[in-house]
């Protein structure tokens, strides 16, 4: 899965540049969206048996499972703790931020 | 030659113009235009996703839904759906689709009324939509081809409202020329939409624009809608080079040359004047008529110019922008007022809920406009054929 990475969006220098009505180059990311997160996942891998419950429920798709270790994009991931609630070897725990 | 009704006409028009997508929803007096298409789907005759919707505001949303993946989109509707797809109309002018829609003109309720004047179109005026009116079921039929060529065109993409007036233009039978598929098809080549989903280059569409940007998106659309007054004459030329009429861009004048008065109007009541004026002239009066097409985008420069050559104008209005006058008047005296010393204006309340404007009524028009030249008194706005 090729997850698009943060860019700066090119925004138009002329009234010539300016799309032809409200429209922008899709796909693309321009910040990062995290800054309401309140707790943390932290996940053992020791504990990790790759079932990929996590990375099947998470509502905003930040599970990566390209690589052996499962990573967790914190640039969005929003800390709703659903993939703690469910994993079935509890390897992944809830933890404030700051902490 | 074919004996249709206007909203034939109009069925003939859209059939020929190969639309991909017609989602629509019956109001009377569109409803003839919606059954003939259905009969042409239901025939073959017509090859395209005919959607019953289940209302006109969503009938709108398909369209533009239509739009967005390339296809050519029509629809059509009168008055209550006109007002029910409100919003959807400033949603594809703002996000520049190029659908055409006939709307038969009709008056709002309350109080409720199936017949025709022009306050359900004129009244969304400023949605951004490119608003002609036609005379007649020939001009009906050719301006929903011509519709599409103007929209489409690559300095336009804005949405077109073609209008006829209920009943007297939707139901009324003449002799209409359809004009052969082969011939359309060689003026209206298929849509190639530069505003349209690409798979090879994925875009997000209808978005939103912070205050740091959305002004710069209005004033893409007013670009487009002045190119759109050089368009609009462009295409009349083509169209009449190809199929043999014209009808003179955005606006048309009638026995003007010497007028010293002139009545200007919109739509069928055109039709009616016409005999007026030739009756008036023979009897050695100097009047004109003047047919305002398209409402939007407004020919202001053509009534500056007007401005110095006639001594009094009036304006038919089928509406009434209450707390003022008719819309219609407004704009032109706004117009006529950008010259030095403009001529005077009286606003013609009529023809309001299919109250008829008869020929008594516009020769009375004319009389009063000279009065007016005469320096005799006349009140800027008059209701026509009120009971009391």
């Amino acid at each position: 899965m090729a997850k698009p990475q943060i860019v700066k969006f090119k925004f138009p220098e002329s009234l010539k540049e300016m799309p032809l009505g409200p429209s922008a180059e899709a796909g693309i990311l321009t910040e990062p969206n995290a800054g309401w997160r309140v707790q943390r996942p932290v996940l053992d891998h020791s504990k990790c048996s790759r079932c990929l419950m996590c990375w099947v429920l998470c509502p905003e798709g930040v599970i990566d499972k390209q690589n052996e270790k499962l990573e967790i994009d914190m640039n969005y991931c929003k800390g709703c703790g659903l993939c703690a609630h469910e994993c079935p070897k509890d390897a992944i725990t809830m933890v404030n931020e700051g902490e | 030659m074919d004996f249709l009704n206007g909203d034939e006409a109009v069925a003939y028009g859209a059939k020929l113009c190969r639309p991909h997508v017609i989602p629509v929803y019956p109001i009377t007096p569109q409803t003839i235009v919606v059954e003939r298409i259905a009969d042409f789907v239901a025939n073959k005759l017509m090859d395209c996703e005919y959607i019953h919707v289940e209302s006109e505001h969503s009938a709108m949303c398909a369209a533009m839904g239509a739009s967005l993946v390339g296809a050519r989109a029509f629809t059509a509707t009168s008055s209550q759906g006109l007002a029910y797809m409100h919003e959807m109309l400033h949603y594809v002018s703002g996000s520049r689709f190029p659908i055409v829609m006939m709307n038969a003109n009709r008056t709002l309720a309350a109080p409720w009324n199936i017949f025709g004047d022009q306050r359900d179109s004129l009244s969304q005026r400023d949605t951004g939509w490119i608003q002609v009116y036609v005379e007649n079921g020939q001009e009906a039929l050719d301006m929903i081809i011509q519709a599409y060529a103007i929209a489409e065109d690559d300095r336009v993409y804005t949405p077109v409202m073609v209008n006829l007036d209920g009943f007297v233009n939707t139901h009324t039978y003449e002799l209409v020329d359809i004009p052969e598929q082969h011939e359309v098809d060689q003026f209206l080549p298929p849509l190639r939409s530069k505003n349209a989903i690409d798979f090879n280059h994925p875009r997000s569409f209808c978005i939103s624009a912070a205050t740091e940007w959305n002004m710069e998106f209005r004033y893409q659309q007013y670009e487009a809608m002045e190119n759109a007054k050089q368009v609009i004459v462009e295409v009349d030329k083509r169209f009449g080079d190809k199929f043999g009429r014209y009808y003179h861009g955005l606006v048309e004048e009638y026995r003007c040359e010497d007028a010293e008065v002139v009545l200007v109007a919109l739509g069928s009541a055109i039709g009616t004047s016409r005999i007026v004026v030739d009756k008036l002239r023979e009897q050695g009066l100097k009047v004109g008529l003047v047919k305002l097409r398209f409402y939007r985008p407004f020919p202001a420069e053509y009534f500056k110019a007007l401005s110095k050559r006639v001594k009094a104008v009036g304006v038919i209005d089928r509406d009434l922008s209450f707390g003022y006058e008719g819309a219609v008047a407004s704009d032109i005296k706004s117009a006529l007022n950008s010259a030095g010393s403009p001529p005077k204006v009286i606003n013609f309340i009529a023809g309001i809920a299919g109250r008829d404007i008869t020929k008594e009524n516009i020769e009375g028009m004319y009389h009063k406009l000279f009065n007016l030249s005469q320096g005799k008194f006349e009140k800027e706005l008059q209701f026509t054929g009120l009971r009391w």
